[in-house]
């Protein structure tokens, strides 16, 4: 890296510019955070750089939740010369670069343009990286093209007067819209929206049958509707991380699961301890069960939300007890 | 002012003096509130009270748990009082009210109660009377103050069986 200004900066061409990236150095996050990322062909005017030539390839990591999309971009030893930079070295052979705002697909996009010089060796695992993304792609479509489908005997079971109207307008009318788009917008990130959309769609008669419904009861009595259709759509549920999962029972039924029941479990947990302790902060209560703190203040605030805790807000800090306004009455 | 006063068990509660964002909970903890003020301010016989006041006061400051209500959680349960007619600004600016933990109309009843008891309608009395005078030593509302009295007296005046008169040294009232 050469220091020039505090920016990571690789400009020049416009629309390759990308706002909301952050540096890691290797796997550890350096103290830079949302720099506009841009891309140099020259190395004048710049910031902080890495000259392009110093890439060695780049590798695309997806986004998880709460976790942004990284690229992974490998370098080349430093040159002798190298001129003064925030790191002197790294042990590391590669840095990270998040993006918080998206773009990533983009920027790896504008790497993989041929024409560019690269070094040689590396094209395999370029290709396969390449390959790998067609695919997911195949599989989205597919299951788009599944829930068009779906859609039609949806429409069919209504005329037929096999399903309440009114219980299947809403999935009509998502599914409606869903084939009205013509194109497929920023890509995966539309095709995140159709699952979700789905998901939300799924949550109120899951909710009624208590986080279980067979997949006969949601689609009742046509058994046509069962696989593939509706299981593609519910694989694809689970693979983008949607609270809910599809699981199979030996006896071959295929049931939607509500992921609430983990959620049931960390109130338990949440209640056991601060029963057992009197009161927790939520750091206290994230040791005490060997969680990340983050996921133990949400477990805490989830049974807040639910009125098994109460809070005790004070200059010592914010520490919760069980919630005795309700069962002290 | 460290009279036998019975704290509830709330008042040893720490979490009694962070306003609850659960809204269920909040509620509760509002009635436990409004309770606790009415009953404090009944046996201190205080019956008004500045901000200010309130604020220091043992009732919302509790040194031995270290624990004090914020005064903006103070304004939530004051408002809460005066929604359930406990309570009534006595300036524009709300810094200081009028605390009832009988309401107007309740103390209202009991004078005319008493009132038509002693066969006395159609006489007239001296606020000073009411609530000073021997014949209402063994009266609830003996030793009633003059504000709440009036307030009291006005909502009879509403049900007509009672008006608010002037009399030689100040104001009277006669009921029907």
């Amino acid at each position: 890296f050469l220091w020039t200004r505090g920016l990571l900066e690789i400009i020049q061409t416009p629309g390759n510019q990308q706002r909301g990236v952050r540096v890691y150095d290797g796997e550890e996050k350096i103290k830079f955070d949302a720099g506009t990322l841009l891309l140099n062909e020259r190395n004048h005017e710049c910031r902080m750089a890495i000259s392009l030539s110093q890439t060695a390839f780049i590798e695309e990591q997806e986004a998880g939740i709460r976790k942004s999309a990284k690229i992974a971009v490998h370098l080349h030893l430093a040159p002798c010369n190298k001129e003064p930079g925030p790191f002197q070295s790294s042990k590391n052979s590669y840095i990270r670069l998040s993006f918080k705002e998206h773009g990533q697909t983009e920027f790896y996009r504008w790497e993989n343009m041929p024409g560019r010089v690269r070094t040689v060796g590396i094209l395999g695992i370029e290709r396969k990286l390449k390959g790998k993304r067609k695919k997911t792609e195949k599989n989205i479509s597919e299951a788009f093209e599944d829930l068009s489908k779906l859609m039609i005997k949806a429409k069919k079971m209504v005329e037929q007067g096999d399903i309440i109207e009114d219980e299947t307008i809403r999935f009509k009318s998502y599914l409606l819209r869903a084939l009205t788009r013509e194109t497929y917008g920023s890509g995966t990130q539309y095709h995140m929206q159709l699952v979700k959309q789905l998901a939300g769609i799924l949550k109120a008669p899951l909710e009624e049958w208590g986080g279980i419904m067979s997949l006969t009861e949601v689609y009742s009595q046509e058994m046509e509707l069962l696989s593939p259709d509706l299981v593609h759509a519910c694989k694809m549920l689970e693979e983008l991380k949607l609270p809910r999962r599809l699981s199979v029972f030996d006896s071959g039924v295929m049931i939607i699961e509500l992921q609430y029941h983990k959620e049931e479990e960390m109130l338990a947990s949440v209640l056991e301890m601060i029963l057992e302790k009197g009161s927790l902060t939520s750091e206290e209560f994230a040791k005490l069960v060997g969680m990340s703190v983050l996921l133990a203040k949400e477990g805490v605030l989830l049974a807040e939300k639910m009125g098994h805790l109460c809070r005790d807000d004070s200059v010592e800090g914010l520490r919760f007890y069980p919630n005795l306004f309700i069962t002290q009455s | 002012m460290a009279m036998s006063f019975e704290w509830p068990w709330q008042y040893r509660f720490p979490p009694f003096f962070t306003l609850q964002p659960n809204v269920d909970t909040r509620q509760k903890q509002l009635a436990a509130w409004c309770s606790l003020v009415l009953s404090f301010c009944r046996l201190h016989k205080q019956s008004s009270m500045t901000v200010m006041e309130a604020q220091e006061s043992p009732l919302f400051n509790n040194v031995k748990l270290q624990r004090k209500l914020p005064v903006e959680s103070i304004q939530v349960v004051l408002e809460e009082l005066r929604k359930k007619g406990n309570l009534e600004w006595l300036d524009k600016s709300k810094s200081s009210f009028l605390i009832m933990w009988r309401r107007p109309e309740e103390w209202g009843k009991l004078i005319y109660q008493w009132v038509s008891r002693s066969g006395q309608n159609n006489s007239v009395f001296t606020l000073y009377e009411l609530t000073s005078g021997e014949d209402t030593e063994d009266e609830e509302f003996h030793g009633l103050d003059e504000a709440t009295l009036l307030r009291a007296l006005q909502a009879l005046q509403q049900e007509h069986k009672a008006e608010i008169i002037t009399v030689s040294d100040g104001r009277g009232v006669k009921f029907f």
